[in-house]
């Protein structure tokens, strides 16, 4: 029970064994631990910015479907008008095309008119000859009178 | 009891025998060999474990031993930390780690039977054999020692040569009472490593000779009405000393640490922080 030379070889040994220990158990396990610890705090950190993220989504996404509702309702607007004109416009060429079928229809008549005129003054002139022959028997020759039938045909 | 009977009986031998060291050389020149190949058995026990652990280190879910291992390595980091804070060198948690579990170990061999080591080595040939290598001042007084020149050497390079003699010389009564102060220091320095290492190896001696005390009970009875009672009272005693011991052991090898701990702690005080 005295000291004696085990005290150095006690010595030595835990001095290598603190060597040892630190070597085999305290390095490897602290590090791992460390790289463990670290590994959490990403985690949660990246969590925390998942979370963040998600919230600016959300509040794009409400910004989102706001300006697609404010474009819709443009839309909307924007086609009434446009229906509105079309409808405007087509009413407008159909009343110019109604009218212009009646002003051609118009001007047709009046050419009937005119020709069934001529036409009727001429039949009249031969009425009247044929009416003057009949009366005046032979006295009369066409083609002596030609000129001044002629001109009461114009006359008419 | 056979590591007795040819020592010729008597309870005084029977203590003397179990407390005598297998040694090799005379006088200061004697080595302990049993304290030696049983302290470093151990030793490669923990370095073996260790390399179990650190080859199959689990990062995410880790189970069984690393759990283990990770809960004993964190309370002696927090200890560590409570001491030093910041000031943490690389050095001394790996100490604190190696006293605590070697520390421990070793006075776990004070659990087994007195008599079983002891019985098989003896039937080899061997007449003495002291299993427990904290009972061995020697072994205690190493580490304390190697602590004290730890603390030595911190406060030396912490506080300079110049600051650690002014702490001789002017704590703790201040500059009118020097050669007191010399003295008190002095003391108080000295009788840490002394107790740090007579701590330990009081409580190891005395729990193993209470255990010897204990086998005693038993000792050279022959088969009698007389063994009824002894023996019965034995096992009751032994078991309630083991179920005592482990707290014992547990707590030697946890003071034995937070000592270390807080000696080179204040060790690494500079002046201005008193």
């Amino acid at each position: 029970m005295n000291i004696t030379v085990t005290l150095f070889a006690q010595m030595i040994a835990f001095i290598a064994m603190i060597w040892l220990v630190n070597r085999f158990l305290w390095a490897p396990l602290s590090s791992m631990m460390e790289a463990r610890r670290q590994r959490i705090a990403d985690g949660l950190s990246a969590s925390e910015r998942g979370k963040h993220e998600l919230k600016l989504a959300e509040e794009r996404a409400v910004q989102v479907i706001k300006e697609a509702k404010e474009r819709a309702t443009e839309l909307l607007a924007q086609a009434n008008n446009r229906s509105t004109e079309i409808l405007d416009e087509a009413r407008n060429n159909a009343k110019a095309e109604s009218e212009r079928v009646i002003a051609g229809a118009q001007a047709e008549i009046g050419r009937e008119v005119e020709r069934a005129k001529q036409e009727l003054s001429k039949q009249v002139s031969v009425l009247a000859v044929t009416g003057a022959e009949r009366i005046l028997k032979r006295e009369v020759d066409a083609k002596v009178h030609e000129a001044s039938i002629a001109d009461l045909v114009a006359r008419i | 009891m056979s590591a007795v009977e040819n020592t010729g009986g008597g309870s005084v031998e029977y203590i003397q025998h179990h407390l005598t060291n297998w040694s090799v050389g005379q006088g200061f020149w004697t080595l302990n060999l049993d304290t030696i190949i049983i302290s470093l058995m151990l030793g490669a026990l923990i370095v073996f474990a260790g390399m179990r652990v650190g080859r199959n280190l689990e990062v995410g879910a880790p189970s069984g031993f690393q759990n283990f291992v990770e809960m004993v390595l964190e309370f002696v980091d927090t200890q560590v930390k409570d001491s030093f804070g910041k000031r943490d060198n690389g050095l001394i948690a790996p100490l604190a780690l190696t006293i605590l579990v070697w520390v421990w170990l070793m006075n776990f061999m004070d659990l087994i039977p007195v008599d079983l080591i002891p019985a098989g080595l003896h039937a080899l040939g061997m007449d003495y054999f002291k299993v427990v290598p904290t009972t061995d001042l020697n072994t205690t007084m190493a580490m304390a020692l190697f602590v004290f020149l730890l603390t030595l050497y911190y406060n030396i390079k912490v506080k300079g040569l110049v600051g650690y003699i002014k702490m001789f010389l002017f704590h703790p009564f201040g500059k009118f009472l020097i050669p007191v102060n010399v003295v008190m220091t002095a003391i108080e320095e000295l009788a840490k490593p002394i107790s740090l290492g007579l701590r330990l190896f009081g409580n190891m001696f005395a729990g193993e000779l209470v255990f010897l005390l204990i086998a005693l009970l038993t000792f050279g009875a022959t088969i009698s009405a007389a063994l009824l009672i002894w023996f019965p009272l034995q096992v009751v005693l032994d078991v309630a000393w083991l179920i005592f011991h482990i707290l014992v052991i547990t707590l030697q090898a946890f003071i034995f640490m937070v000592l270390t701990i807080v000696y080179l702690g204040m060790a690494h005080i500079t002046e201005d922080e008193h």
